[in-house]
């Protein structure tokens, strides 16, 4: 997640102080050259074979020392789950707070960091500053934008090799990779959501059909997965997270937490049979009728007026 | 015999909340409580776990008086007794706050094989307060389980993460935190609802656990909160008129693409 470094640059310059990357792992000395490409000052590199795969309990005992040792204003790792179940564990045992899945980090004119995230199942960002430090905070995919890679960065490498890691407390016997679309969801330039206007999972040939003509993805609503077991992600709060240049969403109603995980689309176009849905209070283009006949012509429309000159 | 504890939550039941459109703030007084979703699948997993091997299900929770009703409802799913600690003292804790009550609490409840937790809380949703647990009480931890085994002491579980799922294995005294996929919580019968009524339910103050006040509310607290709003939504809204699909397709299409949003 390149993504760091681009908002670790920002905020240490606000914090007037210095952007530190940290690596664990093994034989991952080229790292730390392209991070300093990336805007890292410095690169705190842990090679240890111990650190080869990732267990919790290295990694965090690791961690604790290197932040007992640097004294940090701030940590910043992504939200993925093993990312806030390691920086909860690292929070209680150096007795702070920690803020995870934040949507926007600020620095105040009074120089305090000020973390939002979204809470009650999305009907609210709440804001909130730490009383102690270092102030650990993560950050989903895709949120801030990736920094410019430039050659010439100067920056420091410091190589640690004599540190004391613990053992894992869990084994880990068995990983089955789920199979992971090519282009992730977060990164698609243009989302088509189906909702549960759509009967059959059948149905969403035509989704993936508009989809095509706009070179994006196909997304769904998390009753699809959970209920009706169609699928086995969902776009929303407890989902994927996204901010397409735009947004179709068809026959969704537009619940809370659905909308939590497309609020930052930058253009919203919602076709749906019920004009009193929740969704259109979240549409820039609304269109009131059947995705079954609006969609498909959608389609054919794209697809003659975008080849035709 | 398994001895089994589940924490829980008293949590906003979201779904219900209200926002004044005015302000941007919620609606909080009086705003609809119910226990966290995924502490229901908690509580759910030790009960079937008692089901098949014997032993006991304890259950605990932080919050104010009332969550006494939370309590309630989690014997009667099939807890065998229920604690609370409650304290104005707490109010306004975070989760570092919140993660020393509840392990304190846990120190005098006595000894467990398991404590189980939600994945995460409907409301707050951090996931803080398992991982912090785990490490107060030095035991080790398994988090986002879907499918949880036990065999003499040894717990198998299999995690859901992002790319993949993964079958760990640790050894008891285990906490594990666990996701909705893991069981169907089930709804407790009118006479399970009346034999909750029978239970112990135990209440603790903040002396009772030894609990000094400047380790719990904002004297404890390393996050404060400064304000809490509903999101602004500015969004243009504007409908899309036509008498046929077609017509109105079209003249969405070149809305798309002349404002640049679609492009050739």
């Amino acid at each position: 997640m390149l993504e760091l470094l681009g908002k670790g640059s920002e905020l240490a310059s606000k914090l007037q102080t210095q952007l530190t990357a940290v690596v664990l792992g093994h034989n991952v000395k080229d790292q730390a050259k392209e991070l300093i490409g990336y805007g890292a000052a410095e690169v705190i590199v842990v090679d240890d074979p111990r650190l080869k795969e990732f267990h919790v309990e290295p990694y965090l005992s690791a961690l604790t020392q290197l932040i007992k040792r640097h004294k940090p204003e701030l940590f910043l790792t992504g939200s993925t789950k093993r990312g806030k179940e390691l920086v909860a564990r690292l929070a209680a045992r150096l007795n702070v707070g920690c803020v995870p899945d934040c949507l926007e980090l600020e620095v105040d004119e009074q120089g305090r960091l000020l973390v939002k995230r979204i809470v009650y199942g999305g009907n609210a960002i709440v804001t909130q500053v730490f009383r102690a430090k270092p102030q650990i905070v993560t950050i989903p995919r895709r949120k801030f934008e990736k920094p410019e890679y430039t050659e010439e960065s100067k920056g420091e490498v410091v190589k640690i090799s004599d540190m004391q890691l613990e053992l894992p407390k869990t084994e880990i016997v068995e990983v089955k990779p789920i199979e992971i679309a090519e282009t992730r969801i977060e990164e698609a330039g243009v989302v088509i959501g189906g909702g549960r206007g759509l009967d059959k999972k059948e149905d969403f040939k035509i989704l993936d059909e508009l989809a095509e003509i706009l070179d994006g993805q196909v997304g769904y609503t998390r009753p699809l997965a959970e209920d009706r077991k169609w699928f086995t992600e969902w776009v929303g709060l407890s989902g994927h997270t996204i901010k397409p240049k735009l947004y179709i969403a068809c026959g969704i109603s537009g619940v809370i937490q659905h909308v939590a995980g497309i609020r930052d689309s930058k253009t919203i176009v919602a076709i749906n049979k019920d004009p009193e849905a929740p969704i259109m209070e979240m549409a820039d283009y609304i269109v009131i009728g059947d995705l079954y006949e609006i969609v498909p012509a959608l389609s054919e429309a794209l697809r003659k007026l975008l080849t035709s000159s | 015999m398994i001895r089994i504890l589940v924490c829980v939550k008293q949590a906003i039941d979201v779904s219900q909340l209200k926002v004044d459109s005015a302000t941007r703030r919620l609606i909080l007084a009086g705003a609809p409580k119910k226990i966290s979703d995924f502490d229901k699948n908690a509580l759910e997993e030790a009960v079937r776990i008692k089901e098949k091997f014997g032993g006991e299900v304890l259950t605990v929770t932080v919050g104010p008086e009332d969550a006494k009703t939370t309590l309630r409802e989690a014997l009667a799913m099939g807890a065998d007794k229920a604690y609370l600690t409650s304290d104005p003292l707490f109010e306004n804790s975070d989760t570092l706050a919140t993660s020393y009550i509840l392990a304190e609490a846990i120190k005098k409840i006595g000894d467990f094989d398991l404590i189980l937790c939600g994945e995460a809380s409907i409301d707050s949703f951090s996931a803080q307060i398992g991982p912090r647990l785990a490490e107060r009480l030095g035991i080790p931890l398994i988090t986002y389980a879907r499918k949880l085994g036990l065999e003499g002491d040894t717990v198998t579980s299999e995690r859901g993460l992002e790319d993949c799922s993964e079958t760990v294995k640790a050894k008891i005294p285990v906490l594990v935190t666990v996701t909705k996929e893991i069981n169907e919580p089930r709804t407790p019968s009118y006479t399970a609802i009346m034999k909750a009524f029978k239970k112990e339910l135990v209440m603790w103050k903040a002396a009772d656990v030894d609990i000094p006040s400047e380790k719990v509310g904002e004297a404890g607290s390393a996050v404060q909160v400064l304000d809490v709003l509903a999101p602004k939504v500015e969004r243009r809204k504007i409908v899309i008129k036509g008498e046929k699909a077609a017509e109105i397709a079209e003249k969405l299409a070149k809305t798309l693409i002349q404002e640049g949003i679609v492009g050739r």
